[in-house]
């Protein structure tokens, strides 16, 4: 039951995007095509995954012990831009199938405020580590869910007659704005 | 002192080069939180510009993002550090976006685009302008939906009665900066 509560509260209440406006820049900017959001959406939730249980470990079998905490922040952006390295070269020789669908995606989720946040997160919340890794798949799925939904309005928007002024980023936020709106009416469903 | 002005309009990172969207949609529910957020990450800048410019020499050129990245990593970690100590209400405020500013791309950029290009002092006023720019837009969309949102200003109330609720929420952050963006293209075109 915990779980569940956890899986819908990081969908749809708190969504990622929509409630606490992480991952902004990977969700303007490609969203401008379905397939290449689903792309992006499967690499954030196979690297966010990882990345929360790699710092999560880190942080409490190295940090804590050694009375290290105030490192965290410079700890886990290395591991998460070590551990993009690394998933990028594995893929590459394991699958390049897989590669070449999410390739492309994977340096940029580096700089992805999304994955960080996530890992400081589960910290803050003082989840435990199966709690961590629903918290990260629940949320990295709310990504890409805010991503597809977005990414598919975009798609119509480029047909419709957009004063000039609004073209571009300013009709996307108020879009978005909009979409967090909608997803408002999820609060008090936990 | 074109290094300095430049950040500021022409080339101002939040409503000109759309960067460092996420904290700009986050923190800004009131002016003196976007204050307390740019003033944050223009010390950031500033000291990274500055230590990045003296080691430029020193850095090989293989490993240059990953040091630059430490170097904004350990400033971070120094503003999260004071500000919990000296301003415990502000740091409750801005949370989890404080450590995010690592992964706040116009730090990286700047550290990239000119710190590692160009002698002390520039890199110093370079950082200065930017961050000061940076500071300005989130004070300016700090401002405007502290005023539609809870008719106030700088916490002092103004407007008596219900305000537009819907501005100091998710959604609001959204819609304002996409028209905040829209007139801010429409004046630079004019």
């Amino acid at each position: 039951m915990e779980y569940i509560i956890i899986v819908i509260s990081a969908i749809f209440v708190n969504n990622i995007v929509f409630a606490q406006f992480l991952g902004i820049c990977p969700f303007l900017g490609v969203s401008n095509k379905l397939s290449t959001s689903v792309g992006m959406g499967g690499a954030v939730v196979f690297v966010m995954t990882l990345a929360t249980i790699v710092t999560y470990l880190i942080y409490q079998f190295v940090l804590v012990p050694l009375g290290l905490g105030f490192l965290q922040t410079i700890s886990y952006i290395l591991v998460i831009a070590a551990l993009v390295q690394m998933v990028e070269i594995i893929l590459k020789k394991v699958s390049p199938s897989l590669y070449q669908a999410l390739g492309i995606f994977l340096p940029l989720i580096t700089t992805n405020c999304a994955v960080l946040g996530v890992a400081i997160l589960v910290i803050q919340k003082n989840l435990n580590l199966l709690e961590s890794v629903v918290f990260a798949v629940a949320t990295s799925v709310g990504f890409t869910l805010a991503l597809v939904i977005f990414a598919g309005i975009r798609e119509h928007m480029e047909l419709m007659g957009v004063p000039k002024g609004m073209r571009g980023v300013p009709i996307a936020l108020v879009v978005a704005g909009l979409l967090s709106l909608a997803f408002m009416g999820f609060a008090g469903l936990v | 002192m074109q290094n300095f002005t430049k950040g500021f309009i022409r080339n101002n990172p939040v409503l000109v080069l759309l960067l460092g969207m996420c904290p700009t949609l986050g923190v800004t529910t009131s002016a003196i939180n976007g204050l307390g957020m740019g003033l944050a990450t223009t010390f950031v800048l500033v000291m990274a510009n500055v230590v990045i410019s003296l080691m430029k020499n020193i850095i090989p050129d293989k490993v240059r993002i990953p040091s630059f990245i430490v170097v904004i990593a350990s400033f971070v970690t120094i503003v999260d550090l004071v500000m919990a100590g000296y301003a415990p209400a502000l740091h409750e405020q801005l949370g989890l976006f404080i450590p995010l500013i690592v992964v706040n791309c116009i730090v990286l950029g700047r550290a990239e685009a000119f710190a590692s290009k160009n002698d002390v002092f520039s890199s110093m006023i370079d950082g200065l302008g930017m961050g000061l720019g940076f500071a300005f837009a989130l004070t300016l969309l700090g401002g405007i939906r502290e005023i539609l949102g809870s008719g106030a200003l700088f916490g002092i109330k103004f407007i008596q009665g219900d305000a537009i609720l819907v501005f100091v929420l998710a959604p609001g952050a959204f819609i304002a900066l996409g028209y905040l963006i829209a007139l801010i293209n429409k004046l630079r075109k004019a």
